[in-house]
């Protein structure tokens, strides 16, 4: 037998390669939830009217919600395709691990998903008054928090990719555990308005995020078993 | 090569009786228990290889209420050729994706060289190429990228891989740098039956390989399994035509075929 044993970061780079790829060839992975992210929160300024108060004050909870939603508008495509085409099953029975296959394929999601709307979440806080000194908050829970909505989402994904019309089932699934990412997250940004320090709710995103980032692969693989049985 | 297809026999009594049991086998209902047990001795003593390379024991399956199969036992040595034949439905791709380790059959167990295939998953892996009935093939990607992802996540060295030699052996030639989404159902099904070039599984479980291949095609295929099982490895394959550069004594047959009532 040849070694069949690449090394983790070796196969990690192939799966994150090809995910990166297809992304970038298939444009619309990429374009959709920003495009989502950014026509919600510009919505908001047009319905609520102008005044820098009201808008500032609801200037957290309009991007978080927004990003939470383009994140789960954007989770469908995680495995769905590769599940349809069969690549799923090849990736399944491949001598690698399935946790590492997995991650790799949750950190695609979020570089193609998560990290453009990091990138335009600073315009659209301008756009919405966003206290001054909340950016910096805004920022930091978003980087950390951002990856947690893909890891957590990859989960329901597994679950809910065998069944034909998976999409409500989803939603309901993941969104009651995106709620404490969402409450600690805008408390941050809120906190940080008034001056004081964040680090507690911060702190608690971070530990959701190497909690999520080291026990979902593992739930991932399991679900994706059941998924293809 | 010792291939038995043990059929429990519902009591026959309650299938009489019920004539709403849907499934009921039409071949050995005679046998009675003691009868199926000798049945499982290896029938064909001059097979001197002691372990088989993959093996089931009691397998049932049960797909959507109904019963697919029940308490087949096989054996597959190194140098058979398998064929698993029965009408549409009647559970040979279920048959396959078990043997493969995908689904868990209601019950019994599938073995790699005599250890169950869940507590030697790596090994097993490392040993099988199973190509399922959806090709694999990402539309976004190349012919090349495809194939040589493809061959990377199951271990081929990245370096020692000539993909454009592998991709003539397809005839697919001048179509390495297509994606994938511009070619053929043919064509892709092609670029995952490359691997078989490659590969280094001793076990290959195929469904429906010869789906959309043309007939040079098909003939190039059936070559390249007769070299694969004289170098030792085994081939499971469905397909509803025959193999015809085989000789008939030369297939192992696993024929599913429940009749309703």
């Amino acid at each position: 037998m040849p070694s069949a044993n690449l090394s983790y970061r070796a196969v990690f780079a192939l799966v994150l390669k090809r995910d990166l790829t297809i992304a970038l060839r298939h444009k619309d992975d990429i374009i959709n939830p920003l495009l989502f992210f950014v026509i919600v929160v510009t919505l908001f300024p047009l319905g609520i009217g102008p005044e820098a108060q009201t808008l500032s004050r609801i200037a957290p909870g309009i991007i978080w919600v927004a990003a939470l939603l383009a994140t789960l508008l954007s989770l469908d495509r995680l495995f769905k395709s590769d599940h349809n085409d069969g690549s799923l099953e090849q990736m399944l029975l491949s001598p690698q691990p399935i946790f590492i296959l997995v991650l790799a394929k949750i950190v695609a999601h979020w570089l193609i998903t998560g990290l453009p709307l990091i990138l335009v979440a600073p315009l659209l806080a301008v756009l919405l008054h966003l206290n001054e000194q909340s950016y910096g908050a805004l920022m930091l829970t978003l980087l950390l928090g951002t990856p947690i909505l893909s890891l957590l989402g990859a989960i329901g994904v597994a679950l809910t990719v065998g069944i034909k019309k998976g999409g409500v089932l989803l939603s309901l699934l993941v969104l009651p555990l995106y709620i404490p990412v969402l409450i600690f997250a805008t408390s941050a940004i809120d906190t940080a308005a008034l001056g004081l320090p964040y680090s507690g709710q911060l702190a608690i995103i971070a530990a959701l995020f190497f909690g999520s980032l080291t026990l979902a692969p593992f739930a991932v693989g399991a679900a994706l078993k059941v998924s293809t049985n | 090569m010792i291939l038995r297809k043990e059929l429990h026999d519902p009591n026959q009594k309650l299938t009489d009786k019920h004539p709403l049991d849907l499934t009921t086998y039409n071949v050995n209902r005679h046998l009675d228990r003691k009868n199926r047990e000798i049945a499982t001795l290896p029938v064909n003593p001059t097979t001197n290889q002691a372990k088989p390379l993959l093996s089931a024991a009691n397998l049932t399956c049960i797909r959507e209420e109904r019963l697919l199969f029940d308490q087949l036992n096989i054996e597959i040595n190194a140098g058979d050729i398998v064929q698993v034949e029965g009408p549409n439905g009647s559970g040979k791709t279920s048959l396959l994706r078990i043997l493969a380790g995908l689904s868990q059959p209601f019950e019994g167990d599938v073995f790699f060289n005599n250890h169950a295939i869940n507590t030697c998953k790596e090994e097993f892996h490392q040993d099988l190429l199973y190509l399922g009935h959806l090709p694999g093939v990402k539309g976004e990607m190349s012919a090349q990228e495809n194939l040589s992802f493809n061959l990377a996540l199951h271990g081929a060295n990245d370096k020692e891989v000539n993909t454009e030699a592998i991709l003539a052996e397809v005839n697919l030639t001048g179509f390495e740098d297509s994606l994938a989404s511009h070619l053929s159902a043919g064509q892709h099904r092609r670029i995952s039956l490359a691997r078989l070039y490659q590969s280094k599984a001793r076990i290959w479980i195929l469904d429906e390989p010869f789906t959309a291949i043309d007939k040079q095609g098909v003939q190039a295929l059936e070559q390249l399994f007769k070299v694969h099982i004289a170098q030792g490895g085994c081939v499971i394959l469905t397909t509803h035509q025959d193999l015809l550069t085989f000789a008939p004594q030369q297939v192992k047959k696993i024929t599913l075929d429940y009749v309703f009532e």
